[in-house]
């Protein structure tokens, strides 16, 4: 009896990991093959058209890279400031590094969607209201959905994934640096910035990149700040073309091309592929961030 | 001890938030010559050397009372630099701690920080001759841009040594400086040490007795946070004033 269950339970472990697997296995081994048909450089490179149906993805893709960017901008900076702080400066039981670390905590754990309806009413019916109202007399220019407030938005969802990662690899270089720093003269600013800083960059990269990989992938956060259902080429370029314009998105497009259709059937092989890309781009983000975190620490070492 | 005197520590006790780490310490430390710090483990011996360079404000909660002087200035009133202290008051650690950079690099950082010369044919001049100095530029010339940390355990603690002497101090502190090297480069150590007396006043604190016996003209001997005596190192290990200075250097206890 003992015999059976301790069997039975084994079994039951094994399945559910199998699973998992399969799973995974499933998913992408369905829109790999589904997907990879599709493919080819103009759908990589032009516009869709005749209702969604053909053309490819260029200004979702564009769209995607520049939204992307202009979140590293700021995200990776403003992280790598606070990082700093929390490691380096604050005392760890003063209150406002205990606030500041119960911040980080819960913004990583607020859903998407609230980080979207918080980018509307804060930076563009707040923000850009009242840069409208200062610079432009008015006239709507920065209050309405545009690249750079979903980037902004964007940035303020991965700023815990670049404050953990930063300021767990500054924490990571031996405090015996910091001693030999101080012990020659060296200032706490170049302590920092001279010794545990560099050591830091590859923290600093894998938090970018970590980064980066979540914000190509969400849409959530740019549905009300920026993200547009379609958008042309114009001239040589799709939108964006200035800060204050709306812009296309993989991870939108997809749910577009799911759901706003006005023929699913014939925008099913597009809607694999464009998963497809999506997969592609977070795949190899992910992969980049690995690759250079182990070149950085082999680096370091010799 | 008169115009010698270079470090002159008077009443002091210190604090780690409410644990008292040191009581009513006074010593006297001449110029260029070295003093041994020795007693058994928590005694208070590296909470003293870390006075006289500051570094134990890098820990929060620290208190002191009494007074620390260095060429006769009081090195905690309002008006000390404690950057230009650190800088004259140089430290050696007790696991040796090159920056993950050069050699090069490791010797020149303080320069930079100091802001002591920005030309790099003076730089170039001063690792070297600290490289020489600190009994390292024969076995490392060929390869100062190589990484520091490809160097042996032995010659990381001279290259340390070398970094310290960069600055140009007038003081060497050394926290157990030979505590993770093998005898050879133990020798050579206390070889250095030993030349180095010439040019810098040298306290150090160390665990082997034969050590201090072997490198230190003074020797203080303490114990449960309280100096119980200093003397010449010859007479401190033949004939101690106090009963627990021989039972220690004995072997009796610690």
């Amino acid at each position: 009896m003992k015999r059976t269950i301790d069997r039975g339970v084994v079994a039951l472990c094994l399945f559910s990991t199998v699973l998992i697997v399969a799973m995974l296995a499933i998913i992408l081994g369905d829109i790999a093959i589904k997907g990879w048909g599709r493919l080819s450089w103009e759908f990589l490179t032009a516009a869709s058209s005749n209702g969604m149906t053909e053309g490819g993805i260029f200004p979702a893709i564009y769209g995607t890279v520049v939204l992307v960017l202009l979140m590293s901008v700021a995200a990776v900076p403003f992280g790598v400031l606070v990082a700093i702080y929390l490691s380096e400066y604050a005392l760890k039981d003063s209150y406002l590094y205990r606030a500041t670390r119960i911040a980080v905590s819960n913004l990583a754990g607020v859903p998407s969607i609230v980080f979207g309806l918080f980018g509307l009413g804060f930076f563009i019916q707040t923000v850009g209201g009242a840069m409208d109202r200062a610079l432009y007399g008015g006239n709507t220019v920065f209050g309405q959905p545009s690249i750079l407030w979903a980037s902004m938005t964007m940035a303020v969802l991965t700023l815990p994934v670049v404050i953990v990662t930063v300021e767990e690899t500054l924490r990571s270089v031996p405090q015996d640096y910091r001693a030999a720093s101080f012990a020659l003269g060296g200032t706490r600013l170049q302590t920092i910035f001279r010794v545990v800083l560099p050591q830091s960059w590859s923290g600093v990269m894998t938090g970018t990149i970590l980064a980066v990989s979540r914000g190509a992938g969400e849409v959530a956060p740019i549905l009300f700040t920026g993200v547009a259902y379609f958008l042309p080429f114009r001239g040589a370029l799709p939108p964006p073309s200035a800060p204050n314009e709306q812009f296309m998105q993989l991870g939108y497009h997809v749910y577009v091309l799911a759901t706003q259709s006005p023929d699913v059937e014939a925008t099913m092989p597009l809607l694999y592929s464009t998963v497809f890309v999506l997969l592609a781009l977070t795949f190899l983000l992910n992969i980049s961030a690995i690759l250079i975190r182990k070149r950085m620490r082999a680096w370091a070492t010799t | 001890m008169g115009d010698n005197l270079k470090i002159d520590v008077r009443n002091v006790n210190f604090f780690y938030g409410a644990v008292q780490a040191l009581y009513d310490v006074s010593l006297r430390v001449p110029q260029r010559q070295v003093t041994a710090l020795i007693g058994p483990s928590g005694c208070g011996k590296s909470t003293f050397l870390r006075l006289l360079n500051r570094m134990n404000e890098l820990i929060p909660g620290i208190r002191l009372e009494g007074r620390v002087e260095i060429d006769g200035k009081d090195i905690y009133s309002d008006q000390t630099d404690v950057i230009e202290l650190r800088r004259r008051v140089g430290m050696i650690f007790q696991k040796s701690n090159p920056f993950p950079m050069s050699i090069y690099d490791n010797v020149a950082y303080g320069v930079r920080v100091n802001g002591l010369s920005g030309n790099r044919h003076e730089i170039d001049r001063i690792v070297e001759a600290t490289l020489r100095s600190a009994a390292l530029w024969d076995e490392v010339k060929d390869r100062v841009n190589r990484p520091a940390l490809s160097l042996s355990g032995g010659q990381q603690q001279r290259l340390c040594i070398a970094r310290a002497l960069a600055v140009e101090p007038d003081v060497l502190l050394m926290d157990e400086p030979a505590s993770a090297l093998d005898p050879i480069s133990t020798a050579k150590i206390e070889e250095l040490i030993y030349q180095l007396k010439n040019r810098y006043t040298i306290v150090i604190v160390t665990h082997n007795m034969q050590q201090a016996a072997r490198v230190s003209d003074e020797t203080a001997f303490f114990l449960s946070g309280r100096l119980v005596e200093c003397s010449k190192t010859k007479q401190l290990f033949t004939k101690p004033d106090q009963r627990e200075t021989e039972d220690y250097i004995t072997g009796r206890f610690g």
